[in-house]
């Protein structure tokens, strides 16, 4: 083989190699300035927007389903861990990048004791992130809790 | 120099390649989820119909069939429920608006799937198949025909059958020819002259014609498409093999849907609806009454004396949930409309709810130009097609068709 020849291919290996990371490099500073996706906090317990409860909501679908109706159990105690036992619960939400509400109006069926509440009718028609209001009235006053589910 | 500038250009194009192949190369797990998600395998058996205690009854089914294609079933003798629900057409009839004994104001859904439906009609205005199947029986632009005339046919054309399924027939010999509550004037006098026993019986027959006609109707559960075959084998991690390989135009089309073009936001799971109602900014076709959808479907459902609710539903009161839990917020829903299956959706033009667009073409320029919608708050948000993607939906939405090659 001709040294000219592999000195040829050596060469045309470092030029693609080169040009490679040049394009990767291009493409992860792409990336890297690309605005991030706006930081969601997901979790299933949360503190009231006033600081009166802690709510917490569990539901037998996992994960929560898109397009079945299904029930949540939710939660409520003091910030000490006392169970709020005497609440009224109402469920609300909606998709804030799209501008509509929940399909459905849930409803708060029963009071399970212990400060655990079962709401029925909750459903989410597409995938995607949601904001599910949850307001609480109870001794302690009236306050809202928020999650926000990413479905 | 010459021979490295050429292997350099070569350089660029092996990075060239590199980046495009992020966006054409293998699908994502988050793209397979998705397409696992539309596919047919993801369907459900048929949910139950609480309402509805024949609905499984293959008796009921085949009474139901029977009367689905039976024109003795209207006023003139000339309309079945396959008149406009053409079972070589997809149980639909391909006219921007279906004709019965005259043309009505919205157009014919295709009945396939139509049991796994939480509303039917356009506006939800019925929650159940069996509800459903009642109400254009009294329509006068469709079957034209008229409650005690429709009990008075049942008992003298099909006694026997009628009988084994749903026990004895009431006497109707008292029973005016011709009566209904929504009929003509001398209908509804007649009607109301009736005893309410007797009107009671009179409903309860009309009533099993909707629950066998329903029994039939769930029988109806939507074909394999190719579609469907390509995510089986993308289920498997197979190579989709003979004719459940995509095309890469078609490829591009189900990723443009999974993805950018934000159909799954309404044309969700297998069924590709999400069982609501949307206001997509659909214009009103010329010369129709005002039609504001879902905004006045809402109280019609509640209204409807054969609801879930209602005294000739088999359910109890609690398994009622679609009404139970309706969204009754008459405002946020007007000129809203249910979200249509896009299965076999390619076979059926013209599309929306008063066949108002012509072709898919028109359609994806109608979501992509998103105009405002005349009345009510539309949800849709332009998305920008190059020919290429306009041709690459259509592509994918003709493999969801159950004749695609």
């Amino acid at each position: 083989m001709p040294p000219q020849r592999v000195n040829g291919t050596r060469r045309f290996m470092l030029a693609g190699l080169g040009l490679l990371a040049a394009a990767i490099a291009i493409y992860a500073a792409y990336r890297l300035f690309t605005p991030p996706a706006p930081e969601i906090d997901i979790a299933y317990n949360t503190v009231s927007r006033d600081g009166l409860y802690q709510v917490m909501f569990e539901t037998d679908a996992q994960p929560v389903p898109v397009n079945e109706t299904h029930e949540w159990v939710v939660t409520v105690t003091t910030p000490d861990g006392a169970p709020v036992t005497d609440a009224s619960i109402a469920v609300d939400g909606g998709m804030p990048a799209h501008g509509h509400g929940l399909p459905t109006e849930p409803q708060a069926a029963e009071n399970l004791g212990e400060g655990r509440y079962r709401v029925e009718g909750m459903r989410f028609n597409m995938g995607g992130h949601w904001e599910i209001r949850i307001g609480i009235s109870a001794d302690p006053g009236l306050d809202e809790a928020v999650f926000n589910l990413d479905l | 120099m010459k021979t490295a500038r050429r292997h350099a250009a070569i350089g660029a194009l092996c990075g060239l390649l590199a980046l495009s192949a992020c966006d054409s190369g293998a699908l994502s797990e988050d793209e397979r989820a998705k397409i696992a998600s539309l596919s047919i395998d993801a369907l459900g058996p048929v949910p139950p119909s609480p309402g509805n205690r024949f609905a499984d009854d293959p008796r009921a089914a085949d009474f139901g069939r029977r009367l689905f294609f039976d024109e003795g079933l209207s006023g003139t003798g000339t309309v079945s429920c396959a008149t406009c629900h053409n079972p070589d057409r997809q149980f639909q009839d391909g006219l921007p608006r279906g004709v019965g004994v005259a043309e009505t104001d919205r157009r014919t859904m295709p009945l396939a799937g139509a049991a796994w439906n939480i509303w039917q009609f356009w506006d939800g205005r019925r929650d159940s198949l069996w509800a459903q199947a009642l109400t254009p029986l009294e329509d006068q632009r469709e079957h034209a025909g008229n409650r005690t005339a429709y009990a008075r046919y049942i008992a003298e054309a099909y006694a026997g059958t009628y009988e084994e399924i749903f026990g004895p027939l009431p006497d109707l010999s008292q029973a005016p020819e011709n009566a209904s509550p929504l009929g003509t004037e001398t209908e509804r006098a007649d009607w109301s002259a009736m005893a309410p026993e007797q009107r009671e019986a009179v409903n309860r027959v009309f009533a099993d014609i909707g629950k066998a006609i329903a029994a039939f109707e769930r029988t109806l559960a939507p074909p394999e498409t190719r579609f469907d075959r390509f995510a089986r084998a993308m289920a498997a991690g197979q190579q989709p093999a003979g004719n459940a390989a995509f095309s890469d135009l078609e490829l591009e089309g189900l990723r443009l849907f999974i993805g950018k073009a934000n159909c799954l936001e309404c044309h969700n799971g297998p069924r590709l609806t999400d069982d609501h109602f949307h206001n997509t900014g659909v214009p009103p076709a010329e010369g129709l009454p005002e039609d504001l959808g879902r905004a006045t479907g809402i109280a019609t459902v509640q209204s409807d004396p054969f609801n879930c609710l209602g005294r000739h539903s088999d359910a109890t009161p609690e398994a009622c949930e679609a009404l139970r839990f309706m969204k009754r917020d008459a405002t946020a829903m007007e000129r809203a409309y249910k979200t249509p299956s896009l299965r076999g959706v390619a076979g059926r033009p013209p599309y929306m709810h008063a066949g108002q667009i012509a072709s898919l073409e028109a359609v994806i320029d109608h979501y992509s130009s998103a105009p405002d919608a005349v009345s009510g708050q539309s949800e849709i948000r332009g998305v920008v097609f190059t020919d290429r993607g306009r041709q690459a939906l259509i592509a994918f939405l003709k493999t969801l068709d159950p004749s695609g090659p």
